[in-house]
């Protein structure tokens, strides 16, 4: 995607905590990001870094209480989604913004049939009869490829397999055409078949319809073969960004260099084993005036326990256009792990 | 599901010759005698005429397979006869009380429309106050109005009717008098004087069992909406834009409502047993109040039969309920 497209959506500093009885866990610190026009945002990071947490934030879907998004704004076609009243909220939910959740078996009413989960939606935001919809419901189903369409309307999401729900769960986020589709880790629930399934659909999909992508997965192999862009997401923060070429070429902070090293490769040696990186992801209990990434990071030094760091840039672009990272430490250009490079 | 529903009807009928057969014989072996209820006065060769009329003295199993014939076959026929005015049952024996020496379904029958009035108000009020607070204390989980419901409920399930029913007495009919401690059974209605006059008397029944039935349906369906209210399925229905009333009224509710309706079905035979307890407080006519004088008097028809039309429409209302659990949920197949 051109570089100089206009974003469709621009988040800054946003905040999200999460109020519990032991205290305030800060989910999303200070995040800020872009997404242009037609662009595939690929969003990575270990469970608990805060990914789900602030593309939910977007749309104000978490539960408050407990969850308070405290500060930032969000962008939509330069709207504030923070600021708007919830019946304007409502008409972008669906509408501008469609969203696919992590697991199908439970993301669809168990109660209600597939053509009814599909065609609420369009009433809704397109005003469409109940004939209209119906048969705008049978052509998104046919586009995300189940057969048989007009006859699985009537069916009961139990009837359906795992990968035909998120299928399913893809036509409802697609059905009002929206510009920017969010995708929650959809095929972490899939086995790998139905995975590579859903990947090919949706690269198909955003061919024929053109409308920008957030993805969020904790798998570097799904980004390397989908995204245009990748944010890598580390204690409710951005730690890095960068074109996906660029982060997997030249990875500049050492969690992400750790993610690289994680996945596992089919040429070269067996008895190599499986790298892992050690310890577990911060509890962010406080807003940190530390690294989050301290305690694991083999190039901890002072600073770092000082100083959260700043996103600077790398490549000497402006903060957010190229790639950026935010870390005391400067990969020497020798330090650039080799075997990426096929990863 | 037709082949469901017929296969468990069959199943029904060894289940309710069973039941019958063991309430005939329990009851049979109480103590006591039919003859008790006969005055004093009345010599011991009338007393054995008596008891020889009233069949005490068949063996027993002749008296069961008797009772069963009538329960199943000549009391059916009478009550075609009754509503049709055709003569199928022919001035066949129906089943007699002891004490009263009438057909025992014609006592039912008396009985019923008391219990269906006060019990069945009282359960139609306690399913219109329960469901609504039950939706509304889970949506807003924790605010003053769950607190408020979820004490009240947590008193009305543990405090037994007829504490509440002596309590509301000795408060409103006794120290303020606004309302009369007994239902007056006589009452006929005619004009809105005596329409106002039977809704006055049914207040506090009505309130009681009212209570204690709200307090068990909205504490199911509070818990039901909570479980629902965390799916998936509700984020995702607010992420098709959806408002808080469609997500809550339609998406939760209908899943919701799934064991809330299972109990409400296998509640309502109780109406109709008519609790027993809450008519005795208030001195209601009705089926709870017949048994209660059945037993005592030694009256083994009547306490027979009405067990068994207890235990029928248990087993009845247990099918209704698995019937409507397949309808309400698609996930359920009967066949």
């Amino acid at each position: 995607m051109p570089d100089g497209a206009q974003p469709v959506l621009q988040v800054r500093g946003l905040k999200t905590v999460f109020r519990t009885r032991a205290g305030e866990v800060h989910a999303v610190n200070d995040v800020s990001f872009h997404l242009r026009r037609g662009e595939l945002l690929g969003v990575v990071g270990e469970s608990g870094s805060g990914k789900s947490v602030t593309m939910m934030s977007l749309l104000r879907l978490l539960p408050a209480p407990p969850a308070e998004i405290r500060s930032g704004e969000v962008l939509l076609d330069g709207r504030d989604l923070l600021k708007i009243s919830d019946a304007e909220l409502r008409e972008v939910r669906g509408g501008k913004v469609g969203f696919v959740f992590q697991d199908p078996m439970t993301s669809l009413n168990p109660v209600f049939t597939v053509g009814m989960q599909i065609t609420e939606a369009l009433r809704r935001h397109m005003g469409l009869d109940k004939a209209a919809a119906e048969t705008r419901a049978v052509d998104l189903l046919e586009l995300v490829g189940i057969p048989d369409a007009r006859k699985r309307l009537g069916a009961y999401p139990h009837q359906f397999s795992g990968g035909m729900r998120q299928r399913v769960m893809i036509a409802i986020a697609l059905s009002c055409d929206p510009d920017v589709l969010i995708a929650d880790e959809p095929t972490t629930a899939l086995d790998v078949t139905i995975q590579a399934q859903i990947l090919e659909l949706v690269k198909e999909l955003r061919r024929k319809l053109g409308m920008a992508i957030i993805w969020i997965t904790h798998d570097l192999g799904v980004i390397a073969g989908i995204a245009d862009r990748v944010m890598v997401m580390y204690g409710g923060q951005v730690v890095e960004q960068a074109p996906v070429r660029e982060l997997f070429a030249n990875p500049q902070h050492p969690y992400t260099r750790a993610l690289l090293q994680t996945i596992p490769k089919i040429s070269g040696e067996r008895e190599a084993r499986l790298k892992v990186i050690e310890g577990q992801p911060p509890m962010l209990a406080a807003v940190p005036a530390a690294c989050a990434f301290r305690d694991r990071c083999e190039f901890r030094h002072d600073r770092c326990d000082r100083e959260n760091p700043l996103r600077r840039p790398v490549d000497g672009k402006t903060l957010g256009q190229g790639h950026d990272v935010a870390c005391h430490w400067q990969a020497p250009a020798a330090a650039r792990p080799q075997e990426v490079a096929h990863a | 599901m037709l082949t469901y529903v017929l296969r468990r009807l069959l199943i029904a009928i060894p289940t309710l010759l069973l039941i019958s057969l063991v309430i005939f014989f329990l009851v049979d072996l109480a103590p006591g005698s039919p003859a008790s209820e006969i005055p004093l006065t009345v010599d011991a060769a009338t007393r054995a005429k008596i008891l020889e009329s009233l069949g005490v003295n068949a063996p027993l199993h002749e008296r069961y397979f008797l009772w069963l014939k009538q329960f199943f076959w000549i009391e059916p026929q009478y009550a075609i006869d009754h509503l049709f005015g055709t003569d199928l049952a022919q001035g066949a024996q129906r089943i007699i009380s002891y004490s009263s020496r009438s057909p025992v379904f014609s006592i039912i029958a008396e009985r019923l429309p008391q219990t269906l009035t006060v019990i069945g108000t009282a359960y139609a009020v306690a399913i219109l106050i329960a469901l609504p607070i039950g939706i509304y204390s889970a949506y807003r989980q924790y605010s003053w109005v769950d607190q408020l419901g979820t004490f009240v409920s947590m008193v009305g399930y543990s405090v037994p009717t007829f504490f509440t029913g002596v309590v509301l007495i000795v408060i409103f009919a006794v120290k303020l008098q606004w309302f009369p401690s007994i239902y007056d059974t006589t009452l006929k209605i005619t004009d809105w004087g005596s329409l106002w006059a039977q809704v006055h008397q049914m207040i506090l029944p009505v309130a009681v069992l009212g209570l204690y039935n709200a307090a068990e349906i909205s504490r199911y369906t509070r818990s039901s909406m909570l479980e629902n209210l965390g799916q998936d399925y509700v984020r995702t229905a607010r992420a098709k834009g959806m408002g808080e009333r469609v997500v809550v009224l339609k998406h939760v509710a209908r899943n919701s409502m799934i064991p809330v309706v299972t109990i409400i079905a296998l509640g309502l035979p109780g109406v109709f047993g008519g609790a027993i307890v809450t008519e005795q407080v208030f001195k209601i006519n009705g089926i709870g109040a017949a048994l209660i004088g059945a037993i005592h008097a030694n009256d083994l028809p009547m306490v027979q039969t009405i067990t068994f039309i207890t235990a029928i429409l248990i087993v009845t209302f247990n099918l209704i309920a698995d019937i409507l659990y397949g309808i309400l949920d698609p996930r359920i197949r009967y066949d």
